[in-house]
């Protein structure tokens, strides 16, 4: 399991970037995750929790967004995005490609950040 | 509700995780290019036979080129041991109980070794086949290998190495008929995964297909120089 290690590197890097951007406290740590990514979603989820543990990101929520693999078909030189990561074959034309485009990213896309209050739904600042 | 224009709501940030292992690897790659080192990349399951394969194969090499190799494993000395048999620098990397190799592990374990004085370098990476896929190490070449005995549908359990691979080798291959080895089947999972993938079959106890592993490691390390003295 190298989730851990990874849950380390994001929350290093969340760090960082948070106090690059002046976010404090963070709310939300929003992560793309890639289907090829090799990294599984729910050992990854337990492991920040535990990795925030008394750093500055304690108590933020992980919110990941799961990227499908899209491949480039070399026969009707589009992408397209595969309804599953497997047969990588264009689910046009069925030609075999390994050309992945999207799909393999772990990518610390976005901080929210809140003025602490507790009970205020992100949802709920539409002005 | 609260006024919250002194904060941001939501930042975006758009960086890569691994960004810190991906950097380093660079870095190597870049040391390994300078100095004419070509790096393989060993990944496997336990059992898939790599450090007795990798013993020939640097036994092989060992004769005409300064060779090298990098052994990760959780504990244990063995396999550095075994490998050494073969008249290579070896150097264990004990990972504890990480199941993977970082750039930054291979970076430190470098340390003293003067990369001029070496032709061919060898990884082998912690039995698993799950974690190292995330983890660039600066080399050249990801070799992912399987053998006859693990059965033919593995490359679509483990899509993910696979799909990172450059080059598969079966080893064991002198078993396969006496495991029932299905050839074809093999090759059509890998190519469900990685289309294109070249393969190698080899044995390290009969000899098959080691020359030809050791001619592709020449030709490729020689493509890598040509790359350099014409960019
Ligand atoms: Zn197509």
């Amino acid at each position: 399991m190298h989730e851990l290690s990874i849950a380390q590197s994001l929350v290093e890097l969340a760090i960082e970037a948070a106090a690059d951007a002046g976010i404090k406290p963070v709310k939300a740590v929003h992560l793309k995750l890639g289907t090829l990514s090799g990294v599984v979603k729910e050992s990854l989820e337990f492991s920040f929790d535990i990795v925030t543990e008394g750093t500055p990101l304690e108590g933020a929520r992980l919110v990941i967004e799961e990227v499908p693999v899209k491949v480039f078909c070399p026969d009707c030189r589009e992408a397209h995005v595969l309804p599953e990561p497997f047969p990588m074959r264009c689910p046009v034309c069925g030609v075999k490609t390994g050309q992945v485009l999207e799909g393999r990213e772990i990518e610390l896309y976005a901080l929210e950040g809140g003025e602490g209050d507790a009970g205020d739904d992100v949802e709920s600042t539409d002005r | 509700m609260q006024e919250t224009t002194s904060n941001p709501r939501i930042v975006e940030i758009r960086q890569n995780v691994l960004k810190k292992n991906d950097l380093l690897a660079r870095g190597l790659r870049k040391r390994f290019l300078d100095a004419g080192v070509y790096v393989t990349n060993l990944v496997s399951s336990p059992g898939a036979g790599k450090t007795t394969l990798l013993t020939e194969v640097l036994t092989r090499l060992g004769q005409r080129y300064r060779v090298a190799a990098l052994v990760g494993d959780l504990a244990t000395e063995n396999d550095a041991e075994r490998l050494r048999k073969s008249g290579a620098q070896v150097r264990q990397i004990t990972t504890g109980t990480v199941c993977h190799l970082e750039a930054e592990m291979v970076e430190r374990n470098l340390e003293g070794w003067d990369m001029r004085d070496i032709d061919f370098l060898f990884i082998e990476n912690v039995g698993n086949l799950v974690c190292p896929a995330s983890y660039d190490l600066g080399e050249n070449e990801r070799v992912v290998l399987f053998s006859v005995t693990e059965g033919e549908d593995k490359p679509v359990k483990y899509p993910t190495i696979v799909n990172s691979a450059d080059l598969a080798v079966i080893t064991k291959v002198d078993l396969a008929e006496a495991v029932g080895f299905q050839r074809e089947r093999f090759y059509e999972a890998l190519s469900e995964v990685r289309p294109g993938i070249p393969v190698l079959e080899v044995s390290a106890r009969s000899g098959e297909g080691i020359d030809e592993w050791v001619s592709h490691l020449e030709t490729a390390k020689r493509s890598c120089k040509e790359m350099v003295s014409t960019s």
